[in-house]
């Protein structure tokens, strides 16, 4: 009996709970007028660490951070640099002197006026060696900075250095309540004071940071009224959040974008976008190699490698094929560097005149040495060990025997990559979005330990391009440097560049006003608007910085 | 019994410096840095940099010297501050994260007797019927069967498919905006699938002990006797057999404790729930190690505890065992 009154009082409470407001239908379509309102939901695998963004390393705070905060620059929808907390700014004619005319007016959340004098806080805590910030290394190149006045800052850099500009975007913190205070021990790490188009309201550990929309912002108040950022470690879970409506929007795998979302009732609540990610894989090589050292066996390689099948069935076709370490649409893409179709015959004539010849079992050998070496995979990332399995059976095709590697990534780079103890591996790099610099990644001195350069690769006229196009302010000189880069790289292969995978986002459709371009699609989240009777949410909250 | 738990005590404190000196080993022989030294593969951050960072939060001394330093504060029972940017003190960490696991966890440990006992005695009553079977079937499947698909399942079928409970995290966006009653409801609803999915892989584990014992109860003579009396056989069990039977099913619960962290991780990570488990997974994976090591600290202390209490329980409920 018990029991049973039991089992029957469970039911009961399951009815009550299934009581909740029916999530309501269509009408998104309609684009309607801008209306301030309204809650954005996101989601975040990780959770953020620090608020304080000189102070943190992962993408969670960081992401929070740039709502919260104003650099001096931005980058606008076409990556190009324009003024943020900055009205305008001069470079002297030696191209060592940057003088910025900061904007007037701006207020810090607390209602502080912004000065110079934060950007001069900002520079010093930055490059001081007490402060634990990875990002200094673009500061130290300042020789002097001073404040001209409450609204001029000037900088002078010992040599000219072409990314410094953009380094300048680096969020500007509020002296008035920083200084003379240990930064690492600041209130601002979980409650930040920026300048920015959202004010923090909370933060509950492991669950949410809420921002809402600061009425006071100098480019006007974003419509979105409230901003909410939850942690869902699983992203198994984020997805079926996304597909209850629970979250706002999401990036999808390709899986998801092709198969999972691809039907009506998604569609009815979602957009969908898609554009090439600041992403791209590539098959690397250790140069030092016996092998590898032989710019043919590269090449025949390369030829070997079928792009196309790899989008087409491994990415579900989200993705392009890389040619070099840009994507198509940056102003600094070289369109005419060399291309490797897939050609087996190609890639045997080049192992042939590389002096390998195929045994009576079908492998190719050189010397009595068989073309055999192992493919180093990181755990966790299923494109990529599906990559090396298609690669390896092409491979098979013409001769090449590999086996392939999958180990966690920890020990990936620590064991593997750092000691240089790897044949071949298949990793991506993200493309930076604000500087085209790739001095780290391809100029010979960087190939100590932890250091970039780990395939070891040497060539005097790639160095000789990197310096100078990294020291010079010319965009058409610039583009000229790493254009001939481009070439040299597409020539000699230290990577066969793979592809660049589609950045896939659900974005729930009653917001409006998203354009995608080449910057992504959140360059203008905060002109982004519901419309007054497609909103989900009540948005009567108060601001109180 | 006093002098008996005093040594227990006593013999606890080299039993937790053994763990402290086992978990520190293994942490820092895992492959990886703390995150705070860096994100790897990131041209913006220097060698000279990262060791910069390393020499500020003690990462480049030895490890005997780093764990020394740890066993200097932990002394004095401080653990720390977390390797975080935040830099907050690991144990306000715990504090605001421990209250959220111990409630999810006593609510399924409260389920899993509710329900688990019930079919233990009817299991007994009517063993080797249809029903015992199916039951048996039930409570195994529970316990084969990994978390996180079962999560994922109910998920997709409560959440998904019925939109009739929410998926993750333990109160509604507009959890605020919300009457007093509605923010109760709101949380019931957030914690209905956790706490099911924690408790129907316990099901098992209660079941059978419960239905072993039980059996074992009902061999013994005086059952008979009571049998004999002409009682009835609802109080039989009642009064006689069931009250002998759920004693040691208590000293269960001393022994659940480290199963029920370790659970927690699983089920906090795929519920979204701000609680120890995801916490210590979260930890793990940006190689907190203040965190980490606080974590574990207060994990084995609560196990030791844990199974203090059972062997305690155990003397309190069967006077043949005697300790001293």
């Amino acid at each position: 009996m018990t029991l049973r009154k039991a089992f029957v009082l469970l039911i009961l409470l399951l009815f009550l709970v299934a009581c909740g407001p029916k999530k309501e239908q269509g009408f998104y379509d309609d684009p309607g007028k801008p209306a301030y309102g309204d809650t954005m939901i996101t989601a975040s695998i990780g959770e953020a660490s620090c608020l304080i963004p000189i102070l943190a390393s992962d993408s969670a705070s960081h992401e929070i951070a740039g709502y919260v905060y104003n650099g001096l620059v931005k980058l606008d929808k076409n990556l190009n640099i324009v003024g943020d907390l900055a009205e305008s700014w001069d470079i002297s004619k030696d191209n060592l002197t940057f003088t910025f005319h900061l904007k007037k007016g701006v207020k810090w959340h607390d209602g502080k006026p912004f000065t110079a004098h934060d950007v001069m806080y900002t520079y010093k805590v930055i490059i001081d060696p007490k402060t634990p910030t990875p990002y200094s290394s673009d500061f130290r190149e300042v020789k002097e900075a001073k404040v001209i006045d409450d609204y001029t800052f000037q900088v002078t850099y010992n040599k000219p250095f072409a990314p410094s500009l953009i380094s300048w975007g680096t969020s500007i913190l509020p002296k008035h309540l920083l200084e003379g205070k240990d930064i690492t021990k600041s209130p601002l790490i979980r409650k930040p004071v920026g300048t920015g188009p959202y004010v923090f309201k909370e933060w509950i550990s492991g669950d949410r940071v809420v921002l809402i929309a600061n009425d006071a912002y100098f480019e006007g108040k974003p419509f979105i009224a409230r901003h909410v950022i939850k942690v869902i470690p699983d992203s198994a879970t984020m997805f079926l959040e996304l597909k209850n409506s629970a979250i706002d929007s999401m990036s999808l795998t390709p899986l998801q974008f092709t198969k999972q979302t691809n039907y009506p009732a998604f569609k009815r609540e979602f957009n969908r976008f898609q554009y090439p990610s600041f992403t791209y894989v590539y098959f690397g090589y250790n140069l030092k190699h016996q092998f590898f050292k032989d710019k043919r066996v590269r090449q025949a390689i390369s030829h070997a490698i079928n792009k196309q099948e790899i989008i087409d069935g491994i990415l579900l076709g989200q993705g392009i094929e890389a040619t070099g370490p840009y994507k198509p649409d940056m102003w600094v893409y070289n369109k005419n560097v060399k291309k490797y179709e897939y050609s087996k015959e190609k890639a045997l004539a080049l192992l042939k005149e590389a002096g390998f010849e195929k045994g009576s079992d079908g492998t190719l050998s050189r010397g009595g040495k068989p073309l055999e070496f192992t493919i180093l995979v990181n755990q966790g990332n299923d494109v990529r060990i599906r990559c090396a399995e298609l690669i390896q059976q092409r491979f098979k095709d013409i001769g090449i025997s590999v086996k392939i590697r999958v180990v966690e990534w920890a020990s990936f780079i620590n064991e593997f990559i750092d000691k240089r103890n790897f044949e071949a591996v298949i990793l991506g790099w993200t493309i930076s979005r604000s500087d085209p610099d790739i001095y780290d990644v391809w100029h010979s001195s960087k190939q100590g330990s932890k250091e970039l350069n780990f395939m070891s690769f040497e060539n005097k006229e790639v160095d000789d391009l990197l310096v100078k196009a990294r020291h010079t302010f010319d965009k058409n000189e610039r583009k000229r440097y790493y254009d001939r880069i481009q070439e040299i790289l597409a020539e000699e292969q230290p990577y066969t560049f793979l592809f660049i995978p589609y950045a896939n986002l659900a974005i729930h459709k009653r917001f409006k006003g998203i354009e995608p371009a080449p910057a992504g699609i959140s360059y203008n989240i905060f002109t982004w608007y519901v419309p007054e009777e497609q909103r989900r949410y009540k948005s009567n909250v108060a601001i109180s910085p | 019994m006093l002098r008996y738990l005093l040594k227990r005590l006593i013999l606890m404190v080299p039993m937790l410096l053994g763990i402290t000196l086992i978990s520190f080993a293994v942490i820092h022989l895992a492959p990886g840095e703390p995150d705070v030294v860096g994100a790897e593969m990131n041209p913006k951050v220097t060698k000279q940099m990262r060791e910069q960072i390393r020499s500020l939060y003690g990462l480049d001394k030895p490890l005997y010297t780093q764990y020394y330093m740890w066993l200097k504060r932990f002394v004095k029972l401080d653990f720390g501050t977390s390797f975080t940017p935040d830099r907050r003190p690991v144990i306000d960490k715990i504090k605001e994260r421990l209250p959220i696991t111990i409630s999810i966890n006593f609510l399924s440990m409260i389920l899993i007797f509710f329900i688990g006992i019930p079919i233990g005695v009817y299991c007994a009553r009517y063993k080797d019927s249809i029903m015992d079977k199916a039951f048996t079937t039930f409570v195994f499947a529970g316990y084969a069967m990994p978390y996180f698909w079962l999560a994922l399942l109910l998920m997709m079928f409560f959440g998904v498919y019925l939109e009739f409970l929410p998926i993750s995290g333990l109160k509604s966006f507009n959890y605020d905006e919300l009457s007093a009653a509605g923010k109760i409801l709101d949380i019931l609803k957030h914690l209905i699938l956790p706490v099911c999915v924690s408790a129907f892989g316990g099901l098992a584990g209660i079941s059978r002990y419960m239905k072993n014992g039980l059996l074992e109860v009902l061999r013994q003579e005086y059952i008979t006797t009571a049998y004999a009396k002409g009682l009835p056989e609802g109080m039989v069990l009642k009064k006689h057999a069931l009250r002998n039977a759920l004693l040691p099913v208590i000293t269960i619960l001393g022994f659940s404790v480290p199963g029920l962290i370790g659970g927690s991780v699983i089920f906090e990570t795929i519920f979204a729930i701000p609680g120890m488990g995801q916490l210590f997974y979260m930890s793990v994976m940006s190689r907190d190690y203040p965190t980490i090591m606080g974590i574990l600290v207060i994990g084995a202390f609560l196990t030791l505890l844990g199974n203090l209490l059972a062997d305690l329980f155990y003397a309190i409920a069967d006077p043949r065992i005697r300790i001293g």
